[in-house]
């Protein structure tokens, strides 16, 4: 397992990357640079996983369900060695294997393709009953944004993980209270979100989602917990770290100019894990 | 005694269990009238009940065939062709996933339900999906045929099973294959080209043309995608006009896929048996295909249109 400080440089990473990508390739920068420190925590310390063997029966998985925040997705992919990290420069370009929402087919590494929301917990599940069926003893981490949770598969899928206790199931909620149309409370309340899990039979936890400590410990405890499904409902701020971006709606979708780009990889800071792309 | 194409599939999918352990069922809710009962009493462990959420029923199905099962999906055709259709497109066509969803009450046959159940539009919105492969079996038989073909084949499949039980026309005439249409009559005068419970209407049809003296040709299109497009084109060249019947809407579907095939490969008239751009009702099935221009007399009526076109 790799230190926090550690993390901390390949969190750092990912934002960078997805910065760079979005201001020269478009793209959706906001989710993916919140959801960075998560992600980096999943595939560089936590999942058990093969780059060299995308396919290894007894991997843990990790679903987007919110395939728009993919750039991130794919910056771990890469620095992980599932691709050439050159590769990434192709996102949401002609003849790319790096589509504007992932593509499973497509991209090794990719445990589905994604982006209309609401889809990815059904198929996270229908993964831990597979496992199970294989006597796999591997976990699957679903990642979902809040506003996703106004769609109401979810919570037919909720309600699937809570029936059949799939304790092997982690959900992460990346709650930024921000979706399209403005401040996720006013747009569909979700609120009380921990509530609402616990009355489906779901163990909760409740982090700052850039909080490197808590995420590690959050993730410590659900691999603890043998009887039901976990959603760690996480914290997190829209573009964290680039002052500009952080809670503002506006960048869910939008990416940044070149000059923006400067500004944000000015805040975001250096990062002593791999190297800056060049284009 | 006759049996409905969900009565095959529920006995097929009963042996798959046996013969093949990567083989799981899922339902929603509606496990005895889709006759998944059968394996989810035998093989408990390889069941899942969803509950009424035919989204998650999909979903879930694609998460067990991207960890190298084969689900069958099984719910009512409007439940999935249409209310997770969405789920249906990314979760296991963009996916190119494993799954096969087999649904009963496909079309007016349903009967007494009603509109709101009989799916007239899920085969347009299956076949236009990449990657899908639509098979519409005429009888018990054929149903059991196919879904042991679908377990066979990779990749999604919509099987489209009825309810209601019809006479079995499908058996000697060769083995099922996706994709190969069965002849059943020969004929020099017209083509009918006939899926699901309409082959048995088709068949009929044919017999009461060659009391008038027309000889039809009866074709079994069990699967609507891929199309048979040589025997599409080779009915045409024989008989120079082609009738089809299904029990779905003429926008879409079985008649909508051979227009395609005839208008760019061989003009010739066409003329099409199906609901005409409506919702069905409540009432018998027997009653329904007739109020809704599906009866055999219909399809002797279309024969003779389209032979008359031909002749002008």
């Amino acid at each position: 397992m790799k230190s926090i400080n550690e993390i901390k440089e390949i969190s750092t990473r990912i934002k960078r990357d997805v910065i760079q990508l979005t201001s020269h390739n478009t793209g959706h920068p906001g989710g993916a640079i919140g959801a960075a420190d998560i992600i980096a925590e999943l595939y560089f310390s936590r999942m058990n996983h093969d780059p060299k063997n995308p396919d290894k029966e007894d991997r843990d998985r990790f679903v987007l369900s919110n395939g728009h925040i993919c750039a991130a997705l794919y910056s771990a992919l890469a620095r992980s060695g599932y691709f050439p990290i050159e590769e990434l420069k192709t996102l949401r370009k002609i003849n790319s294997r790096l589509q504007g929402h992932p593509s499973r087919k497509d991209l090794p590494g990719v445990e589905t393709s994604s982006g209309p929301l609401g889809q990815g917990l059904s198929i996270a599940n229908g993964m831990v009953l597979g496992n199970r069926l294989k006597n796999i003893n591997a976990k699957v981490y679903c990642f979902v944004g809040d506003g996703e949770i106004q769609e109401g598969q979810i919570w037919e899928a909720v309600m699937t993980a809570g029936h059949y206790k799939l304790h092997e199931l982690c959900l992460i909620i990346s709650w930024n209270d921000i979706q399209i149309d403005g401040r996720v409370k006013d747009v569909m309340n979700i609120e009380p979100i921990a509530d609402k899990f616990k009355a489906f039979g779901w163990n909760t936890l409740e982090i700052d989602g850039h909080n490197l400590h808590q995420i590690r410990a959050a993730f410590d405890l659900f691999e603890q917990f043998d009887n039901a499904p976990t959603v760690i409902i996480a914290r997190t701020v829209i573009g964290k770290g680039v002052s500009y971006m952080e809670h503002k709606p506006v960048w869910h979708g939008k990416a940044p100019s070149l000059e923006e780009a400067e500004v944000a990889l000015q805040e975001i800071g250096p990062s002593s894990f791999g190297e800056d792309l060049v284009f | 005694m006759q049996l409905s194409g969900r009565d095959g599939f529920g006995r097929a999918l009963l042996e798959l269990g046996e013969t093949n352990e990567k083989v799981v069922a899922l339902c929603a809710d509606l496990a005895e009238s889709i006759r998944v009962h059968y394996f989810a009493e035998k093989y408990p462990q390889r069941y899942f009940q969803i509950g009424i959420a035919e989204q998650d029923l999909i979903g879930t199905a694609a998460g067990l065939a991207l960890t190298g099962f084969i689900p069958f999906a099984t719910t009512y055709a409007v439940f999935a062709a249409q209310r997770a259709n969405e789920q249906i497109r990314l979760a296991a066509c963009y996916n190119n996933a494993n799954v096969k969803i087999a649904v009963s009450h496909g079309g007016l046959t349903c009967g007494e339900d009603g509109a709101s159940h009989q799916a007239l539009e899920d085969i347009a919105s299956m076949r236009v999906m990449p990657n899908m492969t639509v098979i519409v079996p005429a009888d018990a038989e054929e149903a059991y045929e196919a879904t042991k073909a679908a377990a066979e084949v990779y990749g999604p499949v919509y099987l489209r099973l009825g309810r209601t039980p019809v006479p079995v026309h499908t058996q000697g005439f060769g083995s099922f294959e996706i994709g190969k249409a069965r002849k059943l009559r020969d004929g020099s005068d017209v083509t009918l080209i006939a899926a699901g419970v309409m082959v048995d209407k088709a068949i009929q049809a044919s017999e009461l043309l060659a009391q008038e003296g027309i000889k039809a040709s009866v074709i079994n299109m069990h699967t609507i995608k891929p199309i048979d497009t040589d025997t599409i084109i080779r009915e045409a060249q024989t008989t120079g006009c082609i009738v089809t019947a299904e029990e779905h809407s003429i926008i879409g579907g079985l008649g909508g896929a051979v227009a395609e095939v005839l208008s760019e490969n061989i003009p010739v008239p066409l003329v099409r048996v199906g609901t005409k751009d409506t919702f069905g009702e409540s009432g018998e099935p027997e009653a329904l295909l007739t109020k809704y221009g599906l009866a055999a007399s219909d399809i002797v009526a279309a024969a003779r249109k389209a032979i008359s076109m031909k002749k002008s």
